[in-house]
């Protein structure tokens, strides 16, 4: 049947084994299919996606080009998409059809990419579970009773679960890096700047960022190729050559520095994953790389401060949703205090109100010092940390996360405790670089992830890495059981 | 008790900048509601700000035109607060970091002497929206076309006196705008907009009182009632032991009065921190100098340089270099007339006369200044009187053309020709033989009286166009010769 | 440190969120114990560090005063059904 990564499916095409047409016919067959089980969909353009595809196979027919011509993809629901509803997982926006294109989206079209539809994930990026859903929880294919992370996992679970070989995602605090890993997929998070945010709806500037989640580093290097890029309309978008993603792929892995900070790995936090993590060690250092203990000693702020520096940017990024130019209004504003009230209680859920009243309170009079600068300050630190460590080495490793998935409802109760599995990557986050994260291993029938990092602008050295590693390991080629695939 | 009055300005100045500050919209005034608001303006999901590189030069070479520190460093940061005419939930503007730090201007005050007013600080902000009350079903109707247009804010110390004082600031300021061509200045338009923080202390008093902020006044006139207004209602209150309260109010043209804004003063907090989306704006003194060294001359430069080389009053060079479209006209009447005074004098009477009663800016003149220049010319060489002057000076404006065609055309030509005018004076002293008789019997002081007689009677003869001067000689010579 | 239920007000009057009564003290309670967990920065000395507002601190590029921009009313105002004569309509606004 079909190949599910994007380097076969694009060889497919070309050879001619099939067309986009069939191939993305089944895959909205399966997106469809399997709705009720991972919800991993918000939106899915079944007529916009074959009027695409058939467009690509004309195209391919009439000898023209397009790094992904025919490729069935899909968008996180935040990446906005002219013509096609794009809610953020929120009430907020739950009838909103942008007239207009993200760079991210613009940039798919242009390579001829074709897509399915909008990924589910948690209101407005907010969430590390996927259960901060306007349109419900996000189940894991591998078991369907577990979270498959967030915030981008919808993106995840479609690629898991075989209902798309590539979707984007964006990584504010993990939100990429997190539910890859909890979904035996691999994802990543590229430098801040590397990617165009323009259209896509922010949650905390600073720190979003658009990346590519598919099965292989492979895949990723083909995806990270067409997303990147200089974009003059987003004033953080950096100036920055794009170098040949795929080209590095295959330098040796012989002789590169990889860094152990000794705060995870002499702390004793490595927690559940370590025989995933270790073994990981074994296989990169058979390919010849050289492991060094590094220290990264502010990184235990790195959550406080994470959750004071995207919730004050959040409260107030989120001040546009007042009920006036778009989005929901409630009915029957009694006055003007009434409109802005009642519309922003109604259109946004739990999380998302929680963050704008932390972020509210941390940048109001007489709170500014304490928090926000305060987190600005820490944050700094840590870009310290990671710029002194990067003189000794080439990346960093460390676990994504404390655990495999946790269960559908496990941490609702407990926001900081839901907070606190962004340890490994908000760190990352805060100062900006790049970061990925590939399957490493299997706990209690769940993904264990891998997470490496490199200095910025060196996602080339995070694939190779990545790639190599995935050359001698079989993580990344393992499936859930209950996934789409055709019976 | 004696009070002193204490005001400081806040002064708002939309950049003339083609595009918005943050987006590609265009920023003409007057467009249908919401053609020129982008994307952007409107603050649609995943919109962006890009910087205005010519919002930047113009904050600059504002700065430098007020000697002030330019920051090498300038921060935007988010104000934040909700209204409907503000689409993102906050401004962007700048607290900690503006482009424009200290500087100064000089006012001319009225006993002569000067005075230096110190500015706090100019910062790059974009402007609001405009909420139209007009009924709509009980509804506002909100026009964000002005969403996102450049502005300056303009920010003097509290060293302004009188209401006065104040509005010799805000002239001068705008003269300062107007010369860099960096706003339009059309307070009519809302190019420039005027705060007012007004405040009375005992006089010998170090510490302030407490003081009200005036908002958005729109014109000279207003600023200097607003401000006269709110002085008094503040020394009523206090000199019938009273208190102030702090508080923004509007100003009632048609009252004469200021009233509370109470709707707008609940709890502020503008929770400003730096705005993500941007990045610190970096500029080096090689820029700076740049921007310096293409300064145009500025008003009081041109007001020093009008009288020494023109040799005109220190008051007359100031009203002629007040704003610079009038300077520049003066300076082509000048270059056509090569007569300072009489260009002067015919800019600042004939022709402001003219302006006024036409309610029109020097700019709109339908007379070119070439053609003033010329008039004065033909004043010069005795082709006309300058009664008959002032009738070709008419015709101009109404009419256009050229100053030699319509004397042509109207025959207005005065007469210089000697034979014609002893012709004339002859026929007058045969008509009136008896006061002739008079005129040589009297003594020189009587004569120097008696002689406007003759001369009024000549000029009435000749309908006007004869020369005066020549009329008075040939006159003196036949009465006494 | 302690939230008071007034402080929680203010928060939500200046964020624009309506808080129904019967939600106030679970959310009152949620922030707290965030408040709380996030002050463990506090444990570290930050004197004289200068805050970190955008990781790569590079200069900002400008974009050249150009209008760029067309009417678009039509399609920006497809999103809403609260628009009229090209204006967009809220509650009445007291100046």
């Amino acid at each position: 049947m079909f190949p599910d990564t994007v380097k076969a499916i694009l060889e497919g095409l070309n050879k001619g084994d099939f067309s986009s047409e069939e191939i993305t016919t089944e895959l909205l067959a399966r997106a469809n299919r399997h709705q009720p089980d991972f919800n991993a969909f918000i939106t899915l353009d079944e007529e916009g996606a074959l009027a695409a595809a058939r467009q690509a196979d004309e195209a391919r027919r009439s000898g023209q080009a397009g790094q992904l011509l025919g490729l069935p993809f899909a968008h996180k629901d935040l990446f906005c998409t002219q013509g096609l509803r794009t809610t953020c997982a929120s009430r907020m926006l739950e009838s909103f059809v942008p007239p207009y294109e993200s760079t991210v989206a613009a940039r798919f079209r242009q390579a001829g990419a074709v897509c399915i539809g909008k990924t589910n994930m948690d209101e407005f990026a907010m969430g590390s579970s996927n259960e901060n859903s306007h349109f419900g929880a996000v189940r894991n294919p591998w078991n369907t009773e577990y979270v498959p992370g967030g915030s981008s996992g919808g993106s995840a679970a479609a690629v898991a679960g075989g209902l798309v070989p590539a979707a984007t995602g964006s990584d504010t605090g993990g939100s990429i890096r997190q539910p890859a890993a909890f979904c035996g997929i691999s994802g990543l998070k590229p430098t801040y700047g590397r990617v165009s945010r323009l259209g896509m709806i922010a949650y905390a500037s600073s720190l979003d960022q658009g990346g590519p989640m598919a099965h292989t580093v492979e895949d990723l290097a083909i995806l990270l190729g067409v997303m990147a890029g200089l974009d003059e309309a987003d004033s953080t978008s950096a100036e920055e050559a794009v170098p040949d993603y795929s080209a590095a792929l295959e330098q040796p892995v012989k002789g590169m520095k990889i860094g152990l900070p000794r705060e995870i790995f002499e702390a004793g936090k490595v927690g559940q994953t370590e025989p995933a993590i270790q073994a990981a060690i074994e296989s990169l250092k058979s390919l010849g790389a050289e492991f060094v203990d590094i220290s990264l000693p502010h990184i235990d702020l790195s959550v406080p401060a994470y959750y004071v520096i995207a919730p004050a940017e959040c409260s107030t990024n989120l001040s546009r949703f007042d009920g006036v130019r778009y989005g929901h209004r409630c009915d029957n504003p009694k006055d003007l205090e009434d409109l802005y009230a009642r519309s922003r209680a109604e259109g946004f859920g739990e999380e998302v109100k929680r963050r704008i009243l932390v972020g509210t309170y941390a940048l109001s009079a007489g709170y500014y010092d304490a928090y926000y600068r305060k987190a600005q300050q820490i944050r700094r630190l840590i870009k310290q940390d990671f710029a002194g460590a990067f003189q000794a080495v080439d990346a960093i490793l460390s676990p994504v996360t404390p655990g495999s998935a946790f269960r559908i409802g496990e941490k609702t109760a407990d926001p900081v405790q839901m907070y606190l599995e962004d340890i490994y990557t908000v760190p990352v986050s805060l100062a900006g670089l790049p970061s990925l994260a590939i399957p490493a291993g299997l706990l209690n029938g769940l993904p264990v992830g891998l997470q490496l990092t490199a200095n910025y602008f060196r996602e080339s050295t995070l694939m190779q890495l990545g790639h190599q590693f995935q050359l001698h390991t079989n993580w990344h080629q393992q499936r859930p059981s209950t996934s789409g695939r055709p019976d | 008790m004696q009070w002193e009055v204490v005001i400081g300005l806040e002064v708002h100045v939309q950049l003339a900048t083609a595009s918005k500050i943050f987006s590609g919209a265009a920023t003409t005034f007057g467009a249908a509601p919401n053609t020129q608001a982008c994307a952007v303006d409107l603050a649609m999901p995943g919109m962006l700000p890009v910087f205005n590189e010519e919002a930047l030069r113009m904050a600059v070479r504002f700065g430098c035109a007020i000697d002030a520190r330019i920051n090498h460093e300038s921060v935007f940061d988010r104000k934040n607060y909700f209204y409907p005419d503000l689409p993102k939930g906050y401004q962007i503007s700048q607290l900690d970091h503006p482009t424009v730090a200290e500087g100064h201007l000089d006012i001319d005050l009225e006993d002569g002497t000067r005075k230096r007013i110190g500015i706090t600080r100019a910062h790059l902000e974009e402007d609001a929206g405009k909420s139209l009350h007009e009924d709509f079903h009980g509804q506002s109707g909100i026009d964000l076309n002005r969403a996102g247009t450049p502005l300056l804010e303009i920010v003097s110390e509290p060293e302004l006196r009188s209401a006065r004082e104040a509005v010799s600031y805000l002239r001068k300021l705008h003269s300062i705008v107007t010369y860099l061509g960096i706003s339009d200045g059309d307070m009519s338009q809302g190019s420039m907009r005027c705060d007012c923080n007004v405040s009375l202390r005992p006089l010998g008093q170090e510490e302030f009182g407490t003081r009200t902020e005036i908002k958005n006044v729109n014109s000279f006139r207003f600023v200097e009632k607003a401000i006269e207004s709110e002085i008094e209602r503040q020394m009523d209150i206090l000199e019938d032991g009273g208190s102030i309260t702090q508080e923004t109010r509007l100003y009632d043209p048609d009252k004469d009065e200021t009233r509370s804004m109470r709707s707008k003063e609940q709890a502020n907090d503008y929770r400003y921190f730096p705005d993500p989306d941007l990045l610190p704006v970096h500029i080096d003194d090689a820029y700076i100098e740049d921007i310096r060294s293409q300064l145009p001359e500025l008003p009081d430069a041109k007001k020093i340089r009008f009288a020494q080389e023109y040799g005109l009053s220190d008051y007359d060079a100031g009203v002629l270099a007040a704003s610079r479209e009038q300077a520049d006209y003066f300076e082509t009447v000048c270059e056509t007339s090569k007569d300072p005074k009489l260009s002067a004098n015919w800019v600042m009477g004939e022709l402001a006369k003219w302006l006024n009663q036409g309610d029109l800016d020097i700019s709109a003149c339908p007379l070119p200044a070439e053609q003033l220049g010329k008039l004065i010319l033909r004043i010069k060489d005795n082709t006309l009187s300058s009664k008959m002057a002032k009738q070709v000076f008419e015709l101009l404006w109404q009419d256009g053309g050229d100053v030699d065609d319509i004397i042509e055309a109207k025959g207005l030509k005065q007469v210089t020709d000697s034979s014609a005018i002893e012709a004339i004076i002859d026929e007058v002293l045969a008509n009136n033989a008896s006061q002739v008789e008079q005129y040589r019997a009297a003594d020189d002081a009587k004569r120097g009286k008696m002689i406007g007689f003759f001369v009024g009677q000549t000029m009435k003869a000749s309908k006007g166009s004869a020369n005066p001067q020549q009329v008075n000689a040939v006159l003196r010579k036949k009465l006494e010769g | 440190m302690p939230l008071k239920p007034e402080d929680l007000a203010t928060v939500a009057t200046l964020a624009k969120l309506d808080i129904p009564a019967n939600q106030t003290e679970r959310l009152r309670q949620d922030i707290e114990q965030i408040l709380t967990f996030v002050e463990q920065m506090n444990a570290q000395d930050t004197a004289d560090i200068k805050p970190l507002g955008s990781p790569l601190e590079r200069p900002q590029r400008l974009r050249a005063d150009q209008v760029t921009e067309t009417d678009q009313r039509e399609a920006l105002q497809s999103v809403t059904r609260h628009t009229e004569q090209g204006l967009y309509l809220v509650p009445k606004v007291i100046e």
